[in-house]
């Protein structure tokens, strides 16, 4: 329990010390779309492979469609992946078959969601939820101890005092408090990841930064990782220790935190950097050519898949696709000009 | 509500718009006629916004910007309703005229795009169809001039006119919103009204849709009143900043003045909300509690429950807009009383702390 930050070194626990809390090898996941006879496959998720150490806030981050989402699903096992495979803890997620493994799965990685207002059922007190989880995942704890676990996750949040806003219904909550309920909920199972999916992008400025302090309090005091899916570039520097961006279902680029977004490799981590709106910093009027246009991802041929947006495409990127490879210890770009070494900058 | 003498004064001292105002508000109210009373969205704001600038109106949710922009177009449908004010677009009023005037006004010199395009545009109809509609109410029914047009529009905003037979869901979201500019400047208005237009997009893409609308603005010459949450997107393309908050103008002036030195403490609250993604990483507070129930009155400053420089009057006394070096701010510091001793050492303080802070960045 060190105050220390964790950036990039990855705390190894001492017994299974090389193996990531959670990792993917390959994970991909097509959706078949068009009539039941259409051949057509929209590659959502293609080869991810990830990890997340424990005591670790990892930021996921992507445009819409990226693929951001569907990780988080699959993740949860709301999603069967198309191939691949999740290791939890050194234990494919495959294997997990019997109710009572699969319990213990989710308690271990519970979900925050996007909208603190569908996701919190409105007609029942704030205990319910909280209660409900504990007696569901924690059978061995007495009602009074659910109780007093419940009040632990509630200020653990900071939403105090506990003991009013238990017995509180979701709208007299704000939307902070909601999505503070929200990470409570998660927390009263002790969890060990927590897969965040966009929490605050439904907030008020002002409101953000607190839940995302709340988050890294979790992380500091409650050991717990979290996976944060955004598409804030910047909240993702303020609380995470390591950044993977994704493009078109792939990664893009990955590496920790500081390093990626002081040194981005991948063109195009140098166009979401050089679009971040910052009042602090002085408009720079050149370059700014880039339409925006979606990834493609139906049926996509071998090939970069932000070849058609980058500046630096050369012949190789259209036929090969690159491989994610490590271009310093630790960060990792799958772009093909910079691994020929190029540090040229396509954007910003 | 103060009397009325405060009001006047609050619209005179705004500063003025160079030229030839396009719109002039002044001292607009809108409040929502509920079963237990008014709630007062919009208390009394004023601005002038002259021939091609581009104003930009941030503030959270609630706090009564898209009220605000609503009343401006003549938008507000039951229980909100304008009490007060009046809203001058080229010198004409527009509060009281009929939905007939307003239809002839509407797309020709003032239009608005909505913050959902997805809504706002017809999915049963194509993209062309929509255009034409707008321009056969307009009186033009030359189908020649119609194409021309329609794909004119579409070509400025970087989407090639192939799209005027497509169908809305057929475009992402991107071309969707710029499909909805295009059709907001078929007739070349003097004043766009946008509504977060924004908010749906992806960095990238708010980024290039921004510099776009700015492009059009410098070339074409209209107006633009901007509402977002996002206080940084507008701070590189507006020219004057209103920053809201319960429903009044808490700080009005110059973008560049404002995100230099902010003076409320709300705008310094909100600038410090946002974490950068340059230098060095400092930790944040955000702003402690939550926006105001406006249904409850508040006998002194709406803002003073979360306000880190709070003093003993702000809970009695309401702050009106004082001038301070070229800005308007409601806030009981700068009304030039002298404070009790005791609170301006603090109060120093505090402010030279905001002010190194501000500095800083």
């Amino acid at each position: 329990m060190t105050t220390a930050p964790a950036n990039g070194a990855a705390p190894a626990p001492a017994g299974d010390a090389a193996e990531p809390l959670l990792r993917t090898e390959g994970l991909t996941r097509h959706f078949r779309i068009g009539g039941a006879l259409s051949r057509r496959g929209l590659h959502a998720v293609d080869d991810v492979s990830l990890s997340i150490g424990r005591r670790e806030i990892v930021a996921l981050a992507g445009e819409s469609g990226s693929g951001k989402s569907t990780i988080a699903r699959l993740l949860a096992k709301i999603y069967r992946p198309t191939s691949g495979e999740i290791y939890f803890a050194g234990r494919p997620l495959s294997t997990l078959r019997s109710r009572r493994d699969l319990l213990s799965y989710h308690s271990d990685v519970p979900m925050v969601f996007q909208d603190p207002f569908s996701s919190i059922n409105p007609v029942f007190r704030s205990s319910h939820g909280l209660l409900r989880t504990l007696a569901l995942h924690r059978p061995d704890l007495s009602a009074d101890q659910r109780m007093d676990e419940a009040l632990r996750s509630l200020e653990a949040v900071g939403l105090t005092p506990a003991a009013d806003v238990i017995q509180r219904y979701p709208h007299e909550l704000s939307g902070g408090q909601r999505q503070r309920l929200g990470f409570a909920q998660a927390l009263a199972v002790r969890p060990k990841l927590i897969l965040a999916d966009e929490p605050v992008s439904m907030l008020d400025v002002s409101i953000r930064i607190g839940l995302l302090n709340v988050m890294a309090r979790l992380r500091d005091t409650e050991g717990v990782s979290i996976l944060y899916i955004t598409h804030d570039i910047a909240s993702a520097r303020y609380v995470a220790d390591r950044l993977i961006v994704l493009y078109a279902g792939q990664i893009a680029e990955t590496g920790p935190v500081e390093e990626v977004l002081a040194h981005p490799r991948h063109p195009y981590t140098q166009l979401l950097l050089s679009a971040v709106p910052d009042p602090r910093r002085p408009l720079s009027a050149a370059g700014e050519t880039d339409q925006g246009e979606p990834p493609r991802v139906i049926d996509p041929g071998p090939g970069c898949r932000f070849r058609w947006r980058c500046p630096l495409a050369i012949a190789v990127c259209h036929t090969e696709t690159p491989q994610l490879t490590d271009l310093e210890p630790d960060h990792a770009a799958a772009c093909h000009v910079a691994a020929a070494g190029d540090h040229a900058k396509a954007f910003g | 509500m103060p009397s009325a003498p405060a009001d006047h004064r609050t619209g005179q001292t705004a500063p003025a718009a160079p030229g030839d105002p396009v719109l002039e508000v002044r001292d607009l109210s809108v409040a929502y006629l509920m079963d237990r009373g008014a709630v007062a969205a919009v208390d009394r704001v004023s601005f002038d916004l002259g021939r091609g600038e581009f104003l930009g109106i941030v503030g959270e949710s609630g706090c009564g910007k898209s009220t605000l922009l609503f009343a401006i177009a003549q938008l507000l449908a039951p229980p909100a309703t304008v009490t007060g004010g009046s809203v001058k677009f080229k010198g004409t009023s527009l509060v009281g005229l009929t939905e007939r005037q307003l239809m002839a006004v509407r797309w020709r010199d003032l239009s608005v795009v909505m913050q959902s395009a997805m809504n706002a545009l017809n999915p049963v109809t194509s993209i062309g169809k929509q255009f034409a509609d707008a321009m056969q109410a307009h009186g033009v029914t030359s189908k020649k001039e119609i194409a021309a047009r329609s794909a004119e529009v579409l070509r400025m905003v970087s989407i090639d006119p192939v799209h005027l037979k497509s169908y809305p869901h057929q475009l992402s979201g991107g071309m969707r919103q710029r499909s909805m500019i295009a059709m907001a400047l078929l007739f070349t208005p003097d004043l766009v009204i946008m509504d977060e237009p924004t908010s749906a997009l992806d960095v990238v893409a708010q980024r290039a849709l921004m510099t776009q609308i700015k492009e059009l603005q410098r070339e074409l010459g209209f107006a633009v009143v901007f509402v977002t949450h996002d206080m940084s997107l507008v701070s590189h393309f507006s020219e004057r900043l209103l920053v809201m908050y319960a429903g009044q103008a808490a700080e009005w002036g110059a973008t560049r003045q404002v995100f230099n030195h902010p003076r409320h403490p709300y705008s310094i609250g909100l600038l410090d909300a946002f974490p950068s993604i340059t230098g060095e990483k400092v930790p944040l507070t955000g702003i402690p509690g939550q926006p105001p129930d406006l249904s409850r009155a508040q006998p002194g400053c709406w803002f003073a429950p979360r306000c880190p420089q709070v003093m003993d009057r702000c809970a009695s006394t309401p702050p009106e807009l004082y001038p301070v070096d070229r800005t308007l701010v409601r806030c009981l510091r700068y009304d030039g009383t002298p404070p009790d001793p005791a609170v301006t050492a603090g109060a120093a303080q505090d402010s030279a702390g905001a002010t190194r802070g501000t500095e800083q960045r």
